[in-house]
């Protein structure tokens, strides 16, 4: 009988959607959001509830310390290691310990006493009228956090916690979340909900991490803390335990997309023409400073979208006039003569800021949100455009209204500009004049309604992630049904094709600040559109000059019209990956 | 007991990094040490407490008052006051 030979433990391969490109191979780290339930128990004696707030304070000091030894060691985050020194503070605050000693003799068992105590103190801050003071109600909640994480016994399993390279495995990461990923430290991540334009994957690609989102249930159950993983952000695949060979393997693909890259970065700085010599222009998205950097380094010609929300959800009450004044300002000196386009606020009840009523709704989706809140909120809206006119001084800035449906719409948000430029010029306040406005076609009703919409807009730009949320009626952010969010759908590239063409024959021209704008398989398609500007993450943008410079106008158009006869988005994907084969070759 | 008044003249005001120094030198100090932004009317505050500091909310420019009572409340409003005075290690 032959014998059954002795398998080593096989590799265990998981499937994802690919969110971020890149390949990464390194230990697993699980990150948990960590719920904190106060135990319902009656209190012990006063001396025991007191002496066990001692011994977690001692513990969250050493835990503090080490993170900022740690922080500093690794990153030279001397920022970071001084959020960590306040926290100490903050940990050792005599008016703490004052208030959680009151309360646990009054009855309350010491969970109780600290989670109360924080909140009170972090509601003391959240209330001052600066905004730099008011900020640090989040530090002291954290603070409060941990102490309580540590009475209950829990491991400390935050992000900023790790301590060496890793991939973050995660149900999900919510925005802030991911505002504190270390891209140094963070080898990639993988989360089992989620889509392709999740806030966790769009960061990935700004950050150049690899991610793969929508894993499902079983990832949390299948991969275990310091397991081995593999993954591969092109294809959607992580692998557990990969054998040796496996590693090699990858390893040497890495090498050559890495060698790939560089030269392609060399030339990134030069203008982006096809191959007939057809100058097209490539943008980035950006939101923070530190974006509008990259999109510089990147080789970026314009900045095709700047998102203002980052501003409004970062604080802890809406940001004044002169607060975002400056910040614009800042950017648009860092983007220098370049065009830049910014959008004005695009929040709804998905995502609101803490300090916002925003009503629960069935769909934020379809809800309050963007254009439609900012016409109700005047006084908000008005105070954003009122910093961004006076800001836009000197500078190429052009304004964006996102969710636009109807042309009164339209009408009405330019109404309120011209209202604003009146009473900045009674003021007198120097302001930009005549700056273009456009607007975002991100619903089938805008793209459908270009040509009318033409006569109150000076540019359009497609948002494709929305306009394929839209026009799908599939929910982004649902992994159940993130299948059937395809962005090469017929019905989407015909809304696109409508959108550019109705535009042309108005004499507007037509961006992309979508997602759609900086993927290989979507650029040959867009270029035979007549597409007049892409707007992408930064770091897309070598790639993408690349590729438009190996397409002649003749030969996208036979692209985009073989594309265009194809009946399902399966057959347009399968025929653009033969497309860029092609290109490759 | 002693007292003196300070013009706070450093960038951020008593926040973030001066805020800590502040604090950290006044828990140095054995004796008690209270603040009072004279600027907003503010009641005085522990100054041993940074919480405390940062609810006075002082900014560029505000004038602060500081009492010590203690064994060594020279020494801590002399140390107290050459933080101040040095911006607190802003340039």
């Amino acid at each position: 009988m032959a014998q059954v030979p002795h398998e080593v433990a096989p590799e265990l391969f998981l499937q994802g959607i690919a969110a971020s490109d890149g390949i990464a191979i390194g230990p697993a780290f699980l990150y948990a959001v960590q719920e904190l339930t106060i135990p319902a128990r009656p209190p012990g004696q006063p001396n025991v509830e007191i002496a066990r707030f001692i011994s977690a304070s001692e513990r969250a000091r050493l835990e503090l310390k080490s993170l900022r030894e740690s922080v500093l060691l690794r990153i030279k985050g001397e920022e970071l290691a001084a959020i960590f020194d306040a926290h100490q503070m903050m940990l050792e605050d005599p008016l703490l310990t004052e208030k959680v000693n009151t309360k646990i003799a009054s009855g309350l068992t010491v969970e109780q006493a600290v989670a109360e105590a924080t909140r009170e103190l972090a509601e003391l801050l959240a209330s001052m009228q600066d905004e730099l003071f008011a900020a640090r109600a989040a530090d002291v909640l954290d603070v409060g956090n941990r102490i309580l994480r540590i009475l209950l016994g829990l491991p400390d399993t935050a992000l900023n916690n790790l301590q060496a390279p890793a991939i973050i495995i995660a149900q999900d990461l919510t925005p802030s979340d991911t505002a504190r990923l270390d891209p140094e430290l963070v080898l990639g991540f993988c989360t089992a909900v989620g889509g392709l334009t999740s806030h966790s994957a769009i960061l990935a690609r700004t950050l150049g991490i690899p991610a793969l989102v929508g894993m499902g249930a079983n990832l949390l159950e299948t991969v275990k803390l310091d397991d081995s993983l593999l993954m591969d952000g092109s294809t959607g695949l992580l692998i557990v335990d990969p054998t040796q060979e496996t590693v090699s393997e990858y390893r040497e693909i890495k090498r050559k997309k890495d060698a790939l890259m560089v030269g392609i970065k060399a030339n990134a700085q030069s203008e982006a023409h096809t191959a007939n010599g057809r100058h097209v222009e490539v943008a980035a998205n950006i939101g923070e400073v530190e974006t509008a950097l990259e999109a510089v380094e990147y080789g970026a010609e314009g900045v095709g979208l700047l998102r203002t929300e980052f501003l409004y959800l970062s604080e802890t009450r809406a940001p004044d006039e002169d607060k975002q004044f400056e910040i614009y300002k800042e950017i648009f000196n860092v983007i220098g003569p370049r065009p830049l386009i910014i959008r004005t606020l695009d929040i709804g009840g998905d995502k609101p800021p803490s300090y916002m009523p925003f009503p629960k709704e069935m769909n934020p989706f379809l809800g309050w949100r963007a254009i439609r809140m900012c016409m109700d909120d005047t006084g908000l809206f008005k105070t954003q455009l009122r910093a961004i006119l006076r800001s836009a001084v000197g500078h190429d800035i052009r304004i964006m209204f996102p969710m636009i449906i109807s042309l009164d719409e339209l009408l009405c948000a330019r109404g309120l500009i011209a209202q604003v430029e009146n009473e900045l010029a009674e003021e007198g306040k120097p302001f930009a004049k005549n700056v273009p406005v456009g607007i975002m076609v991100e619903t089938p009703a805008a793209a459908i309604l270009v040509d009318v919409l033409a006569s109150a807009s000076d540019f359009f730009s497609l948002g494709t992630n929305d306009l394929t949320q839209y026009t799908l009626a599939v929910d982004r952010g649902n992994e159940k049904v993130a299948g059937l969010f395809q962005p090469l759908h017929p019905a989407v590239l015909r809304l696109i094709k409508l959108t550019i063409d109705s535009a042309h024959s108005k004499g507007k021209w037509v961006g992309m600040c979508g997602e759609l704008a900086g993927m290989q398989k979507a650029i040959p398609i867009l270029l035979g559109l007549g597409l007049d500007e892409f707007s992408m993450a930064s770091r897309s943008i070598p790639m993408a000059k690349h590729l438009i410079a190996k397409l002649s106008d003749e030969r996208a158009q036979e692209i985009t019209a073989h594309a265009l006869s194809l009946p399902t988005a399966v057959e347009i994907e399968d025929y653009m990956k033969t497309v860029l084969a092609e290109l490759e070759d | 007991m002693l007292q003196t008044k300070i013009t706070v003249t450093n960038k951020v005001g008593l926040h973030a990094r001066p805020a800590s120094l502040f604090v950290q030198v006044a828990n140095k100090c054995a004796s008690n040490i209270t603040v009072c932004n004279l600027t907003t009317n503010g009641k005085p505050v522990n100054a041993k407490s940074i919480i405390s500091i940062l609810t006075l909310g002082v900014m560029q420019n505000h004038e602060i008052l500081i009492q010590a009572d203690g064994p060594d409340e020279v020494e801590a409003l002399e140390k107290l006051k050459a933080l101040a005075l040095g911006n607190f290690g802003e340039s």
